[in-house]
This record gives structure tokens, C-alpha cells and sequence, in this order.
């Protein structure tokens, strides 16, 4: 079993609080994954058999949703927004400076499977660009070398 | 990490400098769910929506549909449950105001949302939050485990008899989850697909029920204007467009933020003297007024009253209130190819004239500027955007169109002049 009892206990009550169970399906797999790091099939069949949908449902899902993931990941998430008003105060720059400082490209993870370095998709703080996501963490107003550092620091 | 306060406040963010605000002791110290205490203790559903269409709020979800009226379409009574889903999706690029009102104001979004309940009889409501949004949401969830502990929400709130109950849902990352119909399929554990309407979400919403789905933003106005009124509230604005807004301004201005203003603030105010102007001695060259999906307005054009009735005339609308600014080295070739990626991006793809058109507009423009277009691709440009307007389940296809549609309006030029220099003509725009 990949779920442990006490993410059951969690996906249970979130079911209890939508008129139809499949309404916590996406609050399960945020609380598998994070266990997880990835939703792989035999963990997409133990979801499917806590909601008693079919496995194809839950990979659906998983698959139409930006921060889920049907592979491996690295540790860590790290999400640079390039959209407009962080692309005109430099995002891109700085994505390309982060590129050349882990040595792999945006949508690459590190060999030591330390970082996935990802360019997204606007964050809602675009008056603070650039700006770049570690996992659930916003840093804003950045540049090349704060960002550095805070990868850097990253286990 | 969290978000700074506004450069400018008005009524819904005059507290958000104080750090007890976003507790419900501080909310209550400045006279917290007093307004709610009043429409359920003094006021019948009929009248509180009676005074929220006079006091005329129009959403502030990007639509500007009016509130009031859209409460008026719920079915009055019936066996069914009634609902209603709270739109905290805000992933509309160049907005970040309803993050803020998460953040500094849950309570008094949470309140618009009781009074809301109390005027459609509706016995529950989804706040369904975008993914990225941990902080915020956590800001949220906080909040209203004191609204239960404290007796605001659940089977007897504020002591009234009324049941309400408020359930937290968090997205995982798609723009189309914040159409109100994808929002209503993710809420139902699926894929954000939009709906066909009719039937509309008064009639058939979040799980076959009757469900109303309205803005952070739009909850956060309806405790002021049961406690001040409607008077009160039309004080603030325009005639046609009342009230205040949170303008979030990025790009290339040398203050960029949160300003709270009415609405009707005029346009070249808000980027030059609230936002300070763009900043190295450049000039404006395009401002996008109200998100991404808005048409841009070139630098001629900016003494507009931020209103729908008078964008309009300017062949574009107030959106999100998401100002982005670009100054005289941008490529507007490029900034297409920016916008055109994300809404190639996000089409949930079930719409033909969607799935394909985004498709084009981003081979299009991705091909003029790199020198590869002809005179022709900007014709066909136009033509593949006329063709996906009105077309679709969705306005996102219109959204993804109309910003190619105003890059043509007002800068054709940048277009024709990659078409003959068959290269980028703007050595000095922001890098793709
Ligand atoms: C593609 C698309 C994305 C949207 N995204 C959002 C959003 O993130 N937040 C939001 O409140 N409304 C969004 N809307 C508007 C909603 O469909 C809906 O009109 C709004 O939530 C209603 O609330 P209001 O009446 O309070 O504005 C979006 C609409 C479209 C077509
Ligand atoms: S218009 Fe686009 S986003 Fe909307 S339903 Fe159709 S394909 Fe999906
Ligand atoms: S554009 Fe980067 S956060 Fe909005």
C-alpha cells in the first residue's frame, strides 16, 4: 500500500464534506502526492479504489491539472513564472541564469534529483516579477543572485 | 511571502496594514460581522438582495455582471440544496488582487459570503481556491476554523437558526477552472472542462444544484454595503460602474502593486501618478487595462475612465483590473507571442475553433517575429481571431482572441516592419 492509514483518515473527511465523494478527489491526490512526490498508476488504482471510480478517472484528473504529476519528480519544485508582466521585468533572464547554474534546462531535474526547474504560467504576483515558486513558497522581487541563493539553499 | 499592502486603500483594504485584521479578534475590533449579524437578524433574503441591486455592484470576476440580479436568478424555494462557489481561481495574468484579499482580508470575504448564503438560502459554499495559492488558502482555512469555533458558521449561525456551512476546495493548476462552469466541474472532483449553458449554474450548478459563483472580490464589497448602504456605496465610482476596486499594476512602472480606487479612476492616473510612471527616462508605449484577455490601449489613448461604459468605446474592457504597462522598447510581436503561448497553454481543447485557432495564433505570431512571416500571415492573423469569437462553449476563446485583435488595432506597424526587416526590428525589448 502506498496511502498510509493516516492520509485515509484525511481523504475520508475530506469525502464527508461534498454532497458526492469525488468532490475531495482533488484534495487526495494533493495529499498523496505530497507524500508521493508523483501520482504513479498503482497509486492512481488505490485512489481510484477509495473513491470506487475507475483508475482512468483519476489519471484523467491528473493528467488535466497543471501540479500533478505521473512521473518522478525532483525534491523540489522550482517554478519560474514567465508570463507577460514577469517576462518584461526580466524573467526570462533570470530562468536562463538559474539554467546555466544547475546545468539543465527548464522542465529538466538535476541528476542528484535535488530540483525540477520549470517555467509556469502567471502567479498572481506580478507586481512583484520576477518571481519564482519553491513547492508551496513564493519568493518575489528577485534577481539572479537572490534566486541563486535560494536554490542554493534547497536540500 | 505574503503580499505587501496596497500603495493606495480604500474601504475593503483600509485595515490591511493592521496584523490582527486577518484574525477574527482584529476583524471584529473594527466592526466585524456586524453586517451580517444585521441582514440575518433584521433583513429578509428578498430585502438584501433588493439592496444589493440598488446599490448596483457588478462582479468583480472579470464579467462585470451585476450581483444583485444574479443573486435575484436563484430559485426561491424547493427541495433542492442550494450553493454557492466563491471564484478564488484568480490566475488571469497581470491580476494579483484577489491573493491580497485572501491573505489580509478572509474574514471579510467569509462575511459577504454568510450574508450572500443568508439572501439566496443557500446551505453551502465552495470557496474554491487556485493551487498555487497554499498561503492564501491557509490564510482562508484559518479563518474559518474561527468562524466554526466561534459560532459565525455551521447549524446555528450567529445565533440565528441559519445553517451555513463553508468548505475549502483547492484547484491544481488550469486557468480555465476560473470560468465559472470548469470551476463547478473541478469542484466535482473532474476534469475543469466548461459547460455548455444553458441550463445556467442557477439552475444546474455544483452537483446538479442551483449554485452561484461569484468573485473573492465581489463578496468582500457586500459587508459595506449592508452596513453603509447603497447611497453610500454609489458615493464611490461612476454612475453605471459603482464602488471601488483593487487595480494591480506591473510591467514597467517604477511603483508597481495594489492601489485601491473607485472606479472611474482614470486610466493615465493610475500608471503615472499612483504607479509613478515608467521609469529609465522611456515613455509608455501599450498599456493592457484590466488582464491579460483585455485589448491593450496604445499611449495615445490612455485618458480613459477606468469603467466598462467608457472602455467600451475603446473597444476594450475593466476585466480583472490587471494594468499592465510596457514602455517604448517593447516588441509588440513578442508580447503576442507571450500572450498567444498561454492561451495555447490552457484551452481545455473541447472547442475545435479553440484548440485550433490558439494553436495558429501562436504559430502565426511565433513566425513573424522571427523574421519568417509575410504580409499574408497578418491577414491570416486576423482572420483565424474573427473566427473564434462567439464560437465557442466558453469566452475563452473570445479572451484569447482579443488581444491579438488590439496588438493589430494599434500596433500593426511592429507587425509589418519584422514582415520587411524579416528579423526582430526591437534590439531592445524584453527577452522571449
Ligand atoms: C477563461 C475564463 C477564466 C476566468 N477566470 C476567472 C477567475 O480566475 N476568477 C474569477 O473570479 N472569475 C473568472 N472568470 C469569470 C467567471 O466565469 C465568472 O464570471 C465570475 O467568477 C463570476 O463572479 P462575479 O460575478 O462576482 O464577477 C473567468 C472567465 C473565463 C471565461
Ligand atoms: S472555448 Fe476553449 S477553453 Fe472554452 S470550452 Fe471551448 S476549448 Fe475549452
Ligand atoms: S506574470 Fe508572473 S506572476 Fe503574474
Amino acid at each position: 500500500m502506498v496511502i498510509s492509514d493516516a492520509a485515509r483518515e484525511k481523504i475520508r473527511a475530506e469525502m464527508a464534506k461534498y454532497p458526492k465523494p469525488e468532490g475531495a478527489l482533488l484534495a487526495a491526490l494533493h495529499l498523496v502526492q505530497k507524500q508521493t512526490g508523483h501520482i504513479s498508476g498503482e497509486t492512481a488504482q488505490e485512489i481510484a479504489d477509495l473513491f470506487g471510480i475507475h483508475p482512468i478517472r483519476v489519471m484523467e484528473v491528473v493528467t488535466f491539472y497543471n501540479m500533478f504529476y505521473d512521473e518522478p519528480q525532483g525534491r523540489h519544485h522550482v517554478h519560474v513564472c514567465t508570463n507577460l508582466p514577469c517576462s518584461l521585468r526580466g524573467a526570462r533572464e533570470l530562468l536562463r541564469g538559474l539554467e546555466a547554474h544547475l546545468g539543465i534546462e527548464a522542465g529538466e531535474t538535476t541528476k542528484d534529483g535535488r530540483v525540477t526547474l520549470a517555467h509556469e504560467e502567471c502567479l498572481g504576483a506580478c507586481g512583484y516579477a520576477p518571481m519564482l515558486r519553491v513547492d508551496e513558497t513564493y519568493h518575489e522581487n528577485l534577481d539572479l543572485a537572490a534566486a541563486k541563493r535560494i536554490l542554493d539553499e534547497l536540500e | 511571502m505574503g503580499l505587501k499592502v496596497p500603495f493606495v486603500t480604500g474601504y475593503l483594504t483600509e485595515h490591511f496594514g493592521d496584523d490582527a485584521f486577518p484574525t477574527l479578534e482584529g476583524y471584529r475590533a473594527k466592526g466585524g460581522y456586524e453586517a451580517a449579524r444585521k441582514a440575518l437578524g433584521s433583513m429578509t433574503p428578498d430585502e438584501v438582495i433588493e439592496l444589493m441591486k440598488t446599490a448596483g455592484l457588478q462582479g468583480r470576476g472579470g464579467a462585470g455582471f451585476v450581483t444583485g440580479l444574479k443573486w435575484s436568478f436563484m430559485p426561491k424555494k424547493g427541495d433542492k440544496p442550494r450553493y454557492i462557489a466563491c471564484n478564488a481561481d484568480e490566475s488571469e495574468p497581470g491580476s494579483f488582487k484577489d491573493r491580497i484579499l485572501l491573505e489580509r482580508g478572509a474574514h471579510q470575504m467569509l462575511e459577504g459570503i454568510l450574508i450572500g448564503a443568508w439572501a439566496m438560502q443557500a446551505e453551502k459554499t465552495f470557496i474554491y481556491v487556485r493551487g498555487e495559492y497554499a498561503h492564501p488558502a491557509a490564510c482562508v482555512q484559518r479563518a474559518i476554523d474561527e468562524c466554526y469555533a466561534a459560532g459565525i458558521l455551521g447549524a446555528n449561525c450567529l445565533g440565528t437558526g441559519f445553517r451555513h456551512d463553508v468548505v475549502l476546495t483547492r484547484g491544481a493548476g488550469a486557468y480555465i477552472c476560473g470560468e465559472e462552469t470548469g470551476l463547478l466541474e473541478s469542484l466535482e472532483g473532474k476534469k475543469g472542462q466548461p459547460r455548455k449553458k444553458p441550463p445556467f449554474p442557477a439552475e444546474y450548478g455544483a452537483f446538479g444544484m442551483p449554485t452561484t459563483v461569484n468573485n473573492v472580490e465581489t463578496f468582500s464589497h457586500v459587508p459595506h454595503i449592508v452596513a453603509k448602504g447603497a447611497d453610500w456605496f454609489r458615493g464611490f465610482g461612476t454612475e453605471k460602474s459603482p464602488g471601488t476596486t483593487i487595480f494591480g499594476v506591473s510591467g514597467h512602472v517604477a511603483r508597481p502593486g495594489l492601489f485601491e480606487l473607485p472606479l472611474g479612476t482614470r486610466l493615465d492616473e493610475i500608471v503615472f501618478q499612483h504607479a509613478g510612471g515608467v521609469p529609465n527616462g522611456r515613455k509608455v508605449k501599450g498599456v493592457i487595462p484590466g488582464g491579460m484577455s483585455m485589448p491593450i490601449l496604445p499611449a495615445g489613448q490612455l485618458d480613459v475612465a477606468m469603467a466598462n461604459e467608457f472602455l467600451r468605446e475603446r473597444k476594450t474592457m475593466l476585466g480583472t483590473g490587471g494594468i499592465m504597462v510596457m514602455d517604448d522598447t517593447t516588441c509588440m510581436v513578442r508580447a503576442s507571442c507571450v500572450i498567444t503561448y498561454f492561451f495555447r497553454d490552457e484551452s481545455c481543447g473541447q472547442c475545435t475553433q479553440c484548440r485550433e485557432g490558439t494553436g495558429w495564433l501562436h504559430k502565426l505570431v511565433t513566425r513573424i517575429e522571427r523574421g519568417a512571416g509575410s504580409i499574408e500571415d497578418i491577414e491570416i492573423l486576423a482572420d483565424v481571431t474573427s473566427k473564434m469569437e462567439g464560437q465557442t462553449i466558453c469566452a475563452f476563446a473570445d479572451a484569447a482572441a482579443w488581444p491579438v485583435q488590439g496588438m493589430l488595432r494599434h500596433f500593426r506597424e511592429d507587425f509589418e516592419l519584422h514582415v520587411e526587416h524579416k528579423k526582430c526590428p526591437f534590439p531592445e525589448s524584453f527577452e522571449l
